[in-house]
């Protein structure tokens, strides 16, 4: 018997934004269907994975992680090199640490200062993250982002308290922007309309909807994307298209799943194998629900959502 | 389909009986429409008007029920394609493959039986072994089948095999345990209907969904009706299409063909791409989902996702009111509160034990909400802390009377502190959980 095929009507479509200069730029979003739906529509370009590197450890660095990075983590340009080139990483994600002003409090410029360093090092896209404390994120990224002029970064995260300043810093440098909200399809919607009115072009945006760890709040991170991609692809909502991005290297690593050791936790399983596990099984979910732009730490993790999405996308 | 009152009320005897508890029937049939009554609540339904609506009113997607007793374990009767619409009913069946040869067997299987993780308090486990016909023998395939409904008697059965000889063996190993039978190709699916009926539930399958259909009909016309569908899915994105096809068409358009749960073979040489595949199966629809291996931190992954994307969106997840003790805790140690909105308490809990600061967490019932919406609903306030504070006894186990108010309740403070009274100390804590290791090791030192 003939199945007929119930194909949903899309009026909408995610627009398509372009990171990184040269040979190297990536592109992501332009969708026209739900991820991976190639019998009703575009899929549209494949997901990006970046890898987080980090401009200073943290005092207690993931004992998980320790096997994989240990050898290159203590020098972002080492660490960000060995992701391009041995990783073969499309796209590096620079989180400025030592900026937290609960922690080495480091200067603008001492930022400014390494991402040129990463800058001058690499050619893939580079993502440019700051510590994520509203005060001290406008005038690091706005450092930063006058640092990278012309290689078309991608910066954040803008939240509402600094969203003006990070915003201006990215137009006036040719850069792309990261607008964070709090876990709310309502906010979420709400910073792309406060960016609008501030004239920043919304074809240059990045929706961070915030990422939950597996256990950890997935479900809630998981309906927010959907709702925003069926807003964006059903409902044709011109401030919910833009692609989204997921920092889940940002929640992964601190949870006690990839944390505990099996010596205390035996039915748990080796910790290795679990949290590259953890965070591969998160970002899978974020990409099932519609993620454009992950950043992740685990090489092994990236590497087996890697080859599901040459699945997704084949 | 959902059919209205009226539509229902034209089946009903129309005689206003009350037998069935509602004045009137139309009454009746406006509860029925809104699925707070049963048919069955009507002694004087016609078998004509119990068929109508009993098809009408049947889950677009058909219950089946895998296993016997204590294995048994519950698939379909899903009614949505989105979580956020609605809750998803049951969640998907998690099954190692064994081969009926394998020299490790007994061992493989005491494993699985034993296999338990807690989550949120309560524990889960692997939901079925499936045994494969690996030695191409009949006897051996029944002897491993025996060993599996003895040594792991909580877990249901997967008979894997297209040989119906062999099949047919399994069954009678299995007899009551109501079996899966893995199942029905075009090649042998008129050899095996006979076998399995009113004794298993059947995988159908066929990558082509004409054919799946098809299959799938003719199954329904031999009154075999427990039926579970496999698209045979060459990779990932095929998975996701297929199963968003068939669940699409069977609650969007009720195409009866489709009204089943689903199987994917997520197996793959590489463990964590494995995981990966299975995760994509949990979230896109899958309800069989085949592993290789039990691997502890695979299943306590897949598990953990599980009851994420199954949990009921509308109705937060909560945990217990009391005061947790996070760390070796003594007289000194710090006391924060916060609510039972059961995120808001997992990632407080998580942040003080990175904090490697040892402390009490008096968590308070407010019906499942964060912080601020208690707050502004009502339910966090300085006289319902206060009262909760002082009947969890927590004040007889500590040295310093002084408790850590959530930053964005500041404002809380002062009242709570007159609400307490006798000494107690109101200290302002962050408003993010993400200060809270800066903020106990600042206080700690």
């Amino acid at each position: 018997m003939a199945v007929e095929i119930l194909k949903e009507n899309y009026t909408g479509k995610v627009i398509t934004v372009e990171v990184g200069t040269g040979d190297k730029a990536v592109k992501v979003g332009g969708a026209s269907a739900l991820p991976f739906h190639t019998f009703e529509g575009d899929a549209g370009h494949r997901p990006l994975i970046a890898y987080e590197v980090l401009d200073a450890l943290p005092e207690d660095p993931p004992d998980a992680l320790q096997a994989e990075l240990g050898a290159v983590w203590d020098d972002p340009v080492k660490w960000a090199l060995y992701c391009q080139n041995d990783l073969k990483a499309r796209a590096v994600a620079l989180r400025l640490v030592s900026t937290d002003p609960d922690g080495q409090d480091a200067s603008p410029e001492s930022a400014a200062e390494t991402v040129k360093k990463v800058l001058d090092a690499i050619d893939v896209p580079l993502i440019i993250l700051g510590c994520f404390k509203e005060a001290k994120d406008g005038p690091v990224l706005k450092a930063a982002a006058d640092a990278a002029r012309g290689r078309n970064c991608l910066i954040g995260k803008a939240q509402e308290e600094n969203y003006k300043t990070i915003a201006a810093a990215a137009t006036s440098n040719g850069h792309k922007l990261i607008a964070f909200s709090n876990l709310d399809f309502n906010l979420a919607k709400q910073i792309n309309i406060l960016l609008s009115q501030a004239d920043f072009d919304i074809n240059n945006v990045l929706v961070d909807p915030t990422a939950s760890a597996l256990g950890y709040g997935l479900e809630y991170t998981y309906s927010v994307i959907e709702r925003i991609r069926a807003a964006g692809l059903v409902q044709n909502d011109a401030m919910m298209q833009p692609p989204m991005f997921l920092d889940l290297a940002a929640v992964v690593w601190k949870i006690k799943e990839v944390k505990a050791s099996e010596e205390d936790l035996p039915e748990w399983g080796d910790r290795s194998e679990r949290s590259i596990h953890w965070e591969a099984s998160t970002a899978i979910s974020m990409l099932m629900a519609g993620a454009e732009i992950l950043v992740m730490a685990s090489p092994r993790a990236v590497q087996a959502v890697e080859q599901t999405l040459d699945q997704l996308m084949g | 389909m959902a059919l209205s009152g009226i539509e229902i009320f034209k089946h009903l005897p129309k005689t206003n009986c009350k037998d069935c508890g509602f004045p009137t029937c139309l009454a009746f049939a406006m509860k029925l429409a809104a699925k707070q009554a049963s048919l069955e609540d009507c002694p004087h339904a016609s078998e004509e008007a119990k068929a109508f609506l009993g098809a009408a009113s049947a889950p677009p997607v058909r219950k089946v029920v895998i296993g016997a007793g204590e294995a048994a374990c519950t698939l379909g009767e899903e009614t949505v394609m989105f979580r956020h619409d609605k809750k998803f009913v049951n969640p998907c069946a998690y099954a190692i493959e064994l081969a009926d040869n394998d020299p490790g067997l007994d061992q493989k299987i005491k494993q699985i039986a034993d296999f338990k993780v807690d989550r949120v308090g309560e524990d889960y486990g692997v939901n079925l072994i499936a045994v494969r016909d690996a030695s191409g023998d009949g006897a051996t395939f029944t002897a491993a089948v025996k060993k599996v409904v003895e040594g792991a008697p909580s877990v249901g059965i997967v008979l894997a095999s297209e040989k119906p000889e062999i099949l047919q063996a399994g069954l009678g190993a299995a007899d009551g345990k109501r079996p899966l039978v893995q199942g029905a190709t075009p090649e042998n699916i008129d050899q095996l209907l006979p076998a399995v009926k009113d004794k298993a539930v059947l995988v159908v399958s066929a990558s082509n969904l004409d054919t799946l259909a098809e299959l799938a009909e003719k199954a329904v016309g031999a009154g075999v009706n427990d039926l579970i569908l496999d698209p045979l899915p060459a990779n990932a994105r095929e998975a996701v299409e297929r199963f968003t096809i068939i669940r699409r068409l069977a609650i969007k358009k009720n195409f009866k063909p489709f009204g089943y749960p689903t199987f994917m073979d997520a197996r793959h040489d590489d463990p964590q791409v494995e995981g990966a595949l299975a995760t994509v199966g949990t979230m896109k629809y899958a309800s069989v989902i085949v592993l290789s291996e039990l691997r502890a931190w695979e299943m306590l992954g897949l598990l953990t996702g599980r009851l994420n994307i199954y949990t009921d969106p509308q109705k937060p997840m909560q945990v217990d009111q009391k005061v947790y003790e996070i760390g070796n805790v003594n007289g000194d140690s710090p006391l924060i509160v916060t609510t039972n909105f059961a995120l808001t308490y997992f990632i407080v809990a998580g942040e003080i034990e990175n904090s490697k600061v040892a402390t009490r967490l008096a968590v308070q019932d407010v019906e499942g909400l964060s912080v601020l919406t208690a707050w502004a609903a009502g339910k966090f306030t300085a006289s319902k802390i206060a009262e909760f504070i002082k009947e969890s006894g927590v004040e007889s186990k500590i040295n310093r009377k002084e408790i850590i108010l959530p930053g964005y309740v500041s404002v809380l403070s002062g009242a709570l502190e007159d609400k307490l009274g006798g000494g107690w100390k109101v200290v302002v804590g962050p408003r993010e959980a993400n200060q809270i290791p800066q903020f106990l090791k600042a206080r700690a030192s």
